[in-house]
């Protein structure tokens, strides 16, 4: 540790300097796609239905009957103070939406992880392992496939099976009536929730309905995780240490789990940093699918009444949380791997 | 230093081929040897030669799909007939591997101890942690590696003490033979001297017998009780270090010491010709084209092996055994399509 | 002549499995693009055709004589929307990836070739538009589109462009960045070689060789994201043109009650398609990247002792 340990703090703060310039790009895009381009969002959003009056007041509610450079600071402050704006069609703060529909996405998006990795690792490893050979292909057809059905054609084939033709599974929702009107909102997280309430029938009832999401997204998620962790099993596995490891008699399934699998480890968590964004688009895309209700399935809502500010403040939202992801996954990296403290 | 106890390593007449897309390799092709205990046995020869193969064919660390027979003896059993598995126990206690590169032959994510303490317990399950370190510290201290280093990463350390916890790390297990590929070439020649002397040492301290291969004849001198002469695939001559560089019998150990570069050198000379294609090798004597007193005999029959003096083997027909040949076959042999015409066309 | 063989070359090095990776893949890709190319011929209906000589298709038909696929909640044809699909399918994937590498590849010329602030304000932008969820990146993008030009193969080849700019600017950009440095353009320029015919041809050589690959992967995943956008109810319109996404949105409230004919078939399509091209990019990556490949050793026999010698007539034997 003498020369490494040190300037760990110092790394992850320069990582963490980094996040700034990456939001200030993306929130600048976002904003000249949706603010500058198509003019006035008002009455692109509700025009037909106000008056002009009506119309003008929402405007100076909004603030948009301001310059474009004085808004755009105006909503540079937004994100820092992770406001991120409110809708036009319902005045509603995004950072409302945030934490109503926060919940479902996390409840969401982490049990596809767990999911993803639960399949991806072990089968990665083995195709990596054994390449060349039948599992291996069966693998990798397997990694295909899941790559190329959208997440939203498994979701169909799992609702025409467990809830269509076995009846098994509820189809859609995150829960039943009876279970969201019982379980008092603590964390915002309908699960725990219901297990704060010590709610036996409302935590059956959720797991019911988390089944089918959670596997959609999973299921894509694990696709990626095969093909990676193959990768990097092969690449490690051709590392000098590996034959000296042998060299030493050391037994092959140590020689997997202490020294391939470990070093293919350090590459597949900084992609796997990479694929938040493909986490966060499949979400919507499964959101939308079982009609869970999650952030992605708000921006669907909100595309539908074509309500600019709110398409632009949750796509902001989900662009913050894409960089800083990104960049705690490289910090994580930091700690993994001693090499990478600098 | 030679004793004619039991050798601890016995190989007979040991071929490792490879299969590749021009046709078969014979990388090793037909080698025999004896070690004794406590033995430095030097190994040179050209790059290409076969050495490397030799040397982890010992340890029967070859890649899938090389083929090999022969003997490989060892206390008495053929490693050749053993399983996957029971070769596994042989190596680390009982035959050791120090690489070419230190720098990348240590787990990145692992600490030193970690090593250790994994090679430790492949072989000798229950030992704790605090005897696996005080066997690690023991070994490193010999090595010069501070303990205060005990818990550092691989990527802390210089090349030079890397190759000495390479060694070290060989050396905990206390293995009685241990082949060293070239362990110096990646280093600088300062640390070379350093490596050169632990090895050297190695028979005083851990009682260990070398396999040391190497294409640097300075070493061999320095380092190795005796020294075998490979060329395309064989054992070309092996005997005692001094007698072999005193008296070199083979036309290719001569070119070979003549070609080394020292403080008298005057000129610079080489071995005309390239290396043989191991795939299509020469017939007969591999060493015939290139060889400056080649005879009819020599593009015709296999030499033989010929004892020229005590513990001192050479295969060329210069050597004899006259028996076997003939009038005509000691003529000069017309090189025609051999050298250089062919290749260059 | 010189891009004949360059396309055809990678056929001819490839051998065993990455041979039948990339043959199967174009064989799926054929078929997609008969079904296309040949639609009007191919499709007994048209792709908005809801009644034939005044009588009304059946509503969620299933599958049946008439209708071998059976019909949508909407009435139209499952097979026809298929195969009138898969020509809107390749339509909008070969403009966007025709448009990204028109857009991508002089930026990247440019960026790459003059350096400086440019370069780098470039670079940033383009890393930006990488890191952001691709499918976000479109939805803005339709969001705004089908508002300006409406929801046809257009609006829709266009917002899909915008994903894929980025990777075209990388390559083009870094592979001029070393056509810059390469030692041999200097060599090269001294003997008095015009600079910008050396660096023409490095760039043609390297582009050539990895643009097809990056191209037929993003066309993978563009025919992924339009049935995406479809799904949500943006992309193309149903009034425009028929959309394998927009059909699985129709058929999922049925999903529960047992109605499969509708969504089952289009997703076969969409998985198929995006296979197809996911096997060439692959075949193709295998064969331009060798170094993806095992050296493999090749079986063979060790021959008896002496053999050698045997084969070559010269009797006496080595020990």
């Amino acid at each position: 540790m003498s020369s490494g340990g040190g300037s760990l703090p110092r790394y992850i703060v320069t990582r963490l300097l980094l996040i700034i310039p990456m939001v200030f790009i993306l929130v600048t895009i976002v904003f000249l796609l949706l603010r500058v381009a198509p003019g006035d969002p008002v009455s692109a959003t509700v025009g037909g239905r106000l008056s002009e009056a009506a119309q003008d007041e929402r405007r100076a509610a909004l603030g948009l009957d301001r310059s474009l450079i004085v808004q755009y600071f105006d909503y540079l402050g937004d994100v820092v103070t992770l406001r991120f704006g409110q809708t036009i069609t319902d005045n509603r703060p995004i950072i409302d939406i945030v934490k109503d529909n926060g919940g479902a996405t996390l409840m969401l998006a982490v049990g596809a992880f767990i999911v993803a990795l639960v399949i991806g690792l072990p089968l990665g490893t083995i195709a990596g392992r054994f390449r060349d050979t039948a599992a291996d292909v069966v693998i990798r057809i397997f990694g295909v496939i899941t790559y190329a059905a959208p997440v939203f054609y498994w979701g169909l084939l799992f609702q025409l099976l467990f809830a269509g033709y076995l009846g098994w599974l509820p189809s859609t929702g995150i829960a039943s009536p009876i279970t969201i009107f019982e379980v008092e909102s603590v964390t915002h997280i309908l699960l725990i929730d219901a297990v704060i309430a010590g709610n036996g029938h409302a935590i059956l009832d959720v797991l019911k309905h988390l089944i089918m999401p959670v596997a959609t997204l999973g299921l894509l998620l694990s696709g990626i995780f095969i093909r990676l962790v193959r990768v990097n099993v092969l690449q490690s596995l051709k590392g000098d240490y590996i034959e000296a490891a042998r060299a030493r008699g050391i037994s092959e399934v140590q020689v997997m789990r202490a020294h391939a699998f470990r070093n293919a480890l350090v590459p597949v968590v900084t992609v796997i940093g990479l694929q938040v964004a493909l986490l966060l688009s499949g979400a919507v895309l499964t959101e939308a699918t079982f009609n869970w209700p999650g952030i992605g399935n708000e921006l669907v809502q909100y595309i539908n009444v074509r309500d600019y500010a709110a398409v632009q403040g949750i796509i902001t939202l989900f662009a913050v949380v894409v960089v800083v992801v990104s960049i705690v996954i490289d910090i994580v990296n930091a700690l993994i791997d001693p090499r990478v403290r600098y | 230093m030679t004793d004619h106890s039991e050798p601890v390593l016995s190989v007979r007449d040991l071929r490792v081929w490879y299969g590749t897309d021009r046709g078969a390799v014979r990388a090793v092709d037909g080698v025999s040897f004896d070690l004794h205990k406590g033995e430095t046995l030097g190994l040179v020869g050209e790059s290409g030669s076969g050495k490397s193969t030799l040397g982890r064919g010992l340890l029967r660390l070859l890649p899938e799909g090389a083929q090999t027979d022969g003997e490989i003896l060892f206390g008495g059993e053929d490693l050749q007939t053993k399983s996957a598995k029971e070769l596994r126990t042989y190596r680390g206690p009982e035959l050791g591997m120090i690489f070419q590169e230190p720098m990348t032959r240590l787990n990145p994510l692992m600490r030193i101890s970690e090593h250790f303490e994994e090679a430790v317990k492949v072989h000798a399950a229950g030992v704790d942690r605090q005897e696996v370190k005080r066997r690690a510290l023991e070994v490193l201290r010999v090595m010069g590696i501070p303990p205060t280093r005990y818990r550092s990463y691989p990527h802390e350390f210089s090349g030079g003490m890397r190759q000495r916890l390479m060694i070290a790390l060989a050396l905990v297990l206390r293995p009685s033979f241990v082949v060293a590929d070239e362990p110096t070439t990646a280093l600088d020649v300062l640390v070379e001297a350093q490596i050169i002397a632990i090895l050297h040492d190695l028979r005083r301290d851990f009682d260990t017998s070398l396999l040391l291969i190497t294409h640097n004849l300075g070493i061999v001198a320095e380092a190795c009780d005796r020294v075998a002469v490979m060329y395309a695939g064989r054992i070309v001559e092996i005997g005692s270090s001094d007698e072999v560089f005193r008296n070199p019998k083979h036309p290719y150990t001569q070119a070979l010491l003549k070609s080394t570069i020292s403080l008298s050198t005057t000129g610079l000379h080489f071995i005309p010709g390239a290396p043989p294609d191991l795939v299509d090798p020469p017939s007969a004597c591999r060493f015939h084209p290139r060889c400056p007193h080649a005879m009819e005999i020599c593009a015709d029959k296999f030499p033989q092996p010929v004892s020229v003096g005590p513990g001192h083997r050479v295969e060329c027909w210069l050597h004899g055994p006259e028996d076997q040949m003939t009038e005509g076959d000691t003529g000069p042999l017309e090189k025609k399509e051999e050298i250089g015409v062919a290749d260059e066309a | 002549m010189g891009i004949a063989r360059t396309l055809i070359s990678p056929f001819r090095q490839t051998s065993g499995l990455a041979r039948w990776i990339l043959l199967s893949g174009l064989l799926l890709l054929l078929a997609f693009v008969i079904l296309a190319v040949f639609a009007p011929w191919i499709a007994p209906y048209g792709f908005a055709q809801v009644r034939e000589s005044g009588e009304m298709f059946p509503r969620n038909g299933p599958p049946s004589g008439e209708h071998f696929l059976g019909t949508t909640e909407g009435f139209y044809d499952v097979w026809s929307r298929i195969v009138w699909g898969a020509r809107t399918a390749l339509q909008v994937v070969i403009i966007s990836v025709f448009l990204s590498v028109l857009l991508g590849a002089p930026l990247g010329l440019v960026s790459g070739y003059l350096g400086g602030w440019l370069d780098r304000i470039l670079v940033l932008i383009m890393d930006a538009l990488y890191a952001f969820p691709s499918l976000l990146l479109a939805i803005v993008f339709s969001f705004l589109l089908t508002d300006l030009f409406g929801g046809g193969v257009t609006a829709a080849a266009v917002a899909l462009t915008v994903i894929y700019v980025p990777q075209y600017f990388r390559v083009v950009r870094n592979t001029t960045v070393s056509a810059r440095e390469a030692t041999y353009v200097e060599a090269a320029r001294a003997i008095g070689a015009p600079k910008r015919t050396i660096m023409a041809k490095y760039l043609f050589n390297n582009v050539v060789q990895s643009v097809p690959v990056i191209g037929t992967l993003n066309a993978a995943d563009a025919i992924g994201t339009l049935a995406a956008l479809g799904f949500l109810g943006l992309g193309i319109q149903p009034g425009e043109a028929a959309e394998w996404g927009y059909d699985l949105q129709r058929a999922l409230p049925g999903a529960s009650a047992g109605i499969w004919w509708t969504g089952v078939f289009p997703g076969l399509a969409i998985v198929l398609l995006v296979t197809g091209l996911t096997l060439v990019g692959e075949g193709l990556n295998e064969t331009v990247n060798p170094t993806l490949r095992k050296r493999k050793l090749r079986p063979f026999t060790l021959p008896p002792r002496g053999a050698a010698a045997v084969q070559a007539g010269k009797g006496q034997v080595d020990l």
